[in-house]
């Protein structure tokens, strides 16, 4: 089975600083891949080298046996990959409507003439409004999709960080630490939104949170100082004492 | 003074001047990140205050400069915690069109109190006149704005690279968050910064009395100048301003006798190339939020 | 299911409420046509607010939505006056081809330029556009053989418009003129900024981080939004020469750009009507005030823009929309 993400001999480094070591990721078709390890490991330095934001210092990106190395974030995006923020990366000022509406039509743009791409109003794409709205529902956040961004609750803005990513229709979702400051009562409800992914997407997923981690990953990666340390199923990496000893503590 | 060393010189001393103006701005450029032009009206503030100083109180050239970067010094920390601190978080183009009505109303101000003219300044008589040196007869005064540069920038790289509140600066200028987190008080170090930085322009401003010219609209004709030394050495850098100050100072000097015709077409177009390639600043410390 | 259907026409009807053109649009437009009739004698005045108001349009293109912040926004203005001033000082008159040839003109420097802008942060492309409207003020002021330099380029000669129309001294055929294609580019950017590309523009201005993880070339946009401001800009330019009959140098000045952006900020950005309302308050007021003392105009002007930034964010239709949400939201409170 071919990987439909992978990167090869990754490296990259900051002037003397090695942040990525050889790092030789393969991402399955429609794949629970989780990526975890220490803080500092390099884990989003190694995402934002998958879409396109940082340049390896050496190696390649290969997304569905093409390698996209050399090729701009946006350009990836139409190519199928998509990814999340740990921090919150919204348009304040749009309404949720508008910034998944404008997600939707970036996509759509080859197929909407000149015309209705430049001069005719946002409403009359009314297929891709509702498809917004649809996503919006899907995510739960239908009743609230009309109001500025920057008044939305934080949990909320979390569940739109991930609108924004599906609604690219992606083959590939990269989540960067998706509960990242959701308190733990409240993450079911992104734990819900996870596992109702569709199962054509593969999706790599950075977490610290390792209930999360456990329940939904069917392959884990521990990334230690940019290097890979091991790779394999979630029993596996329960149960390798060097994983426990680095990441774990010695307690587990 | 026809020959290529006498402009060079010339242009040396304008540039040591810019520098001294402008090195306040590039430090709190780099610290807070504010986009402060009118810095150029500490330096205005200074010139007249020395003007005024010596002119109705009577006091000497020299005694005077200290006198002028304290009351500037000060003067900027009142509008620091006044107007400039609301907007620490704002949008650039907020901080450019407050301190651009900061301008226009020094620019009206001195309007008003000392009118539309060029003020004259009279300078001690052991600075004024020429030493002759390896045959060329270099201004006395020129070479006394040098020095005390020289002084100056001696005085600040010591002070950034020795001491521990250099240390702070440099510490906050590379990372704010992590100079917090390390229990620096930056917003203290901030404080001192922008009124030393500040003070500085005042010396500066009436420093270059004699050698810039100062009328009201000074603040407007020279905050290009000011700005472009700091963004084109690089913010935050006191070498990197140093530097761009000094080529700049050559360059239009050099500019303005070889080829008048072009005017300050050269500096523009020397700013924007080399804007084009160093970004960041010849030597700019990209700063780490 | 028919909940759905219910609540999905609500968000369409919603947008679509936005985007219609409201009842104060029309009243605005319809208010400048009996400007023609009601102020006869100030028409020249009144097409110089146009104009301004035109030329602020194009600047909140790049700044209201777009998000980048210019002080050198008079280069194309100046480049489009002077393209039309010399192709009318040397034999051609044809009004409206002037206009295209000087949209043309400003918009290919506006492409040009736009690719200087691409690197680094804010404060270097502020640099940047600074520069290069000074750069051009300095070879306007130079070439004094093609630009009459600080005299002003004369003999430009606007023929009539349609092979009708003649160019009156009291400035009605102008009026008629600049108001008419004001409203045409005003009718051509309210479309595009309503439509998808403007909702994409909106995104780069609001996040550029994410408007590019979402698949948005920004660059592209931005040269692209670059090069149309930049030929409305000129025509503007052109419409002031050729209703003026004159090109004066200071339509490259820095204190054009920093004007402009001052009324853009009063009438309130990313609003399109934000650019007209600024440029007719600045000017009425500098009108008035100037002539009574210029320093008390500056002066006045420095306590405005202190009390903006500090305190009115959102310019004058801003603050307007804020004072009709506070009336909506009281009515609301009346009813229940």
């Amino acid at each position: 089975m071919t990987a439909i993400l992978q990167t090869r001999d990754l490296w990259k480094a900051f002037g003397g600083l090695i942040v990525t070591k050889n790092v030789n990721l393969s991402l399955a078709p429609g794949a629970r891949h989780a990526l975890i390890g220490p803080n500092g490991a390099g884990k989003t330095t190694l995402i934002n080298q998958l879409t396109g934001v940082l340049s390896p210092s050496s190696g390649s990106v290969w997304l569905d046996g093409v390698d996209i190395t050399r090729i701009p974030p946006n350009e990836r995006v139409y190519r199928g990959l998509s990814r999340t923020f740990q921090i919150n990366t919204l348009f304040p000022r749009l309404t949720p409507l508008e910034a998944v509406t404008n997600a939707i039509c970036v996509r759509e743009r080859t197929r909407l003439n000149i015309l209705k791409r430049r001069f005719f109003r946002v409403s009359r794409c009314s297929t891709l409004i509702d498809e917004a709205y649809a996503l919006l529902e899907q995510l739960n956040l239908a009743q609230d999709c009309l109001v500025e961004t920057h008044t939305l609750a934080y949990g909320k803005q979390r569940l739109l960080e991930m609108a924004l990513a599906l609604a690219a229709k992606p083959k590939v979702l990269l989540l960067d630490e998706p509960a990242a400051g959701v308190p733990e009562g409240e993450s079911d409800e992104l734990f819900e939104v996870l596992n109702t992914l569709p199962k054509e997407i593969s999706i790599l997923l950075i977490e610290h949170d390792m209930n999360l981690v456990f329940n939904f990953a069917n392959r884990i990666t521990v990334l230690v100082n940019g290097e890979e340390l091991v790779t394999g199923t979630p029993t596996e990496i329960a149960d390798d004492p060097r994983v426990r000893e680095v990441y774990l503590g010695k307690d587990h | 003074m026809h020959s290529f060393l006498g402009i060079l010189f010339d242009g040396l001393a304008y540039g040591a001047l810019l520098f001294v103006i402008s090195v306040g701005l590039s430090i709190t450029l780099g610290l807070m990140g504010f986009n402060n032009l009118a810095h150029g009206v500490f330096a205005m503030a200074g010139g007249y205050l020395l003007v005024t100083l010596m002119s109705k109180a009577g006091i000497g050239f020299l005694p005077a400069l200290p006198i002028v970067f304290c009351v500037v010094a000060l003067g900027s920390l009142v509008l620091e915690r006044t107007l400039y601190r609301p907007l620490y978080k704002s949008t650039p183009l907020n901080q450019v069109l407050l301190t651009v009505g900061i301008i226009f109303i020094a620019t009206a101000g001195a309007n008003y109190i000392w009118g539309s003219g060029q003020q004259p300044v009279v300078i001690p008589g052991w600075l004024s006149g020429q030493y002759a040196v390896l045959g060329l007869d270099l201004s006395r005064y020129r070479l006394f704005l040098m020095a005390i540069v020289a002084v100056i920038t001696f005085a600040l790289v010591f002070g950034l690279e020795r001491t521990r509140f250099g240390a702070k600066i440099r510490a906050s200028v590379d990372n704010q968050r992590t100079a917090e987190a390390m229990g620096i008080r930056v917003e203290r170090v901030f404080q001192l910064t922008f009124a030393l930085g500040s003070g500085l322009a005042g010396l500066g401003g009436a420093l270059g009395v004699d050698v810039l010219g100062l009328d009201p609209n000074f603040a407007i004709k020279y905050l290009v100048y000011f700005l472009l030394v700091v963004v084109v050495g690089g913010p935050g850098s006191v070498f990197g301003t140093l530097l761009a100050a000094l080529l700049l100072g050559v360059a239009d000097i050099a500019g303005k006798y070889y080829v008048p015709q072009l005017g300050a077409f050269i500096i523009y177009a020397a700013m924007i190339i080399l804007l084009l390639l160093f970004p960041h600043g010849l030597l700019g410390r990209r700063k780490a939020k | 299911m028919s909940d759905n259907l219910a609540k999905v026409s609500r968000h369409l009807s919603f947008l679509r409420a936005r985007e219609r053109w409201k009842p104060a649009e029309i009243v605005f437009w319809l208010a400048l046509v009996g400007v023609y009739f009601a102020f006869p004698t100030s028409l020249v005045f009144a097409s110089q607010i146009l104009i301004t108001g035109l030329f602020a349009l194009s600047l909140d293109m790049i700044l209201g939505y777009a998000g980048i912040v210019t002080l050198g926004h008079a280069a194309f203005f100046g480049i489009g006056a002077y393209a039309a001033g010399l192709m009318a000082a040397h034999g051609w008159h044809e009004p409206l081809s002037g206009l295209l040839v000087a949209g043309l003109v400003a918009g290919i420097a506006g492409y040009l330029s736009s690719f200087l802008l691409s690197r680094g942060g804010d404060l270097t492309r502020l640099m940047i556009t600074l520069g290069i409207g000074l750069l051009l003020f300095e070879v306007a002021n130079s070439a004094t053989k093609y630009t009459g330099g600080v005299d002003g380029l004369q003999g430009v000669e606007i023929g009539k418009l349609f092979g009708v129309f003649g160019f009156d001294l009291y400035g009605k055929t102008a009026y008629v003129y600049v108001l008419i294609i004001a409203f045409l580019l005003f009718a051509f950017t309210r479309s595009m900024m309503h439509s998808p590309y403007g909702l994409a523009l909106r995104s780069i201005r609001e996040n550029q981080t994410r408007a590019l993880a979402i698949g948005i070339p920004i660059s592209a946009c931005l040269t692209n939004i670059y090069t149309i401001a930049a030929a409305i800009a000129g025509i503007a330019g052109a419409l002031l020469t050729q209703t003026t009959q004159f090109v004066g140098i200071d339509v490259l000045s820095f204190q054009r750009s920093a004007d402009l952006l001052i009324m853009l900020i009063i009438g309130g950005t990313a609003t399109l009507y934000g650019g007209f309302v600024g440029a007719a308050v600045f000017l009425l007021a500098q009108d008035r005030l100037s002539n009574l003392n210029p320093q008390y105009w500056q002066f006045f002007l420095g306590i405005l823009l202190i009390v903006m930034t500090l305190y009115l964010r959102s310019g004058m239709l801003g603050g307007l929309s804020r004072l009709a949400d506070l009336f909506r939201h009281w009515r609301n409170k009346e009813r229940s």
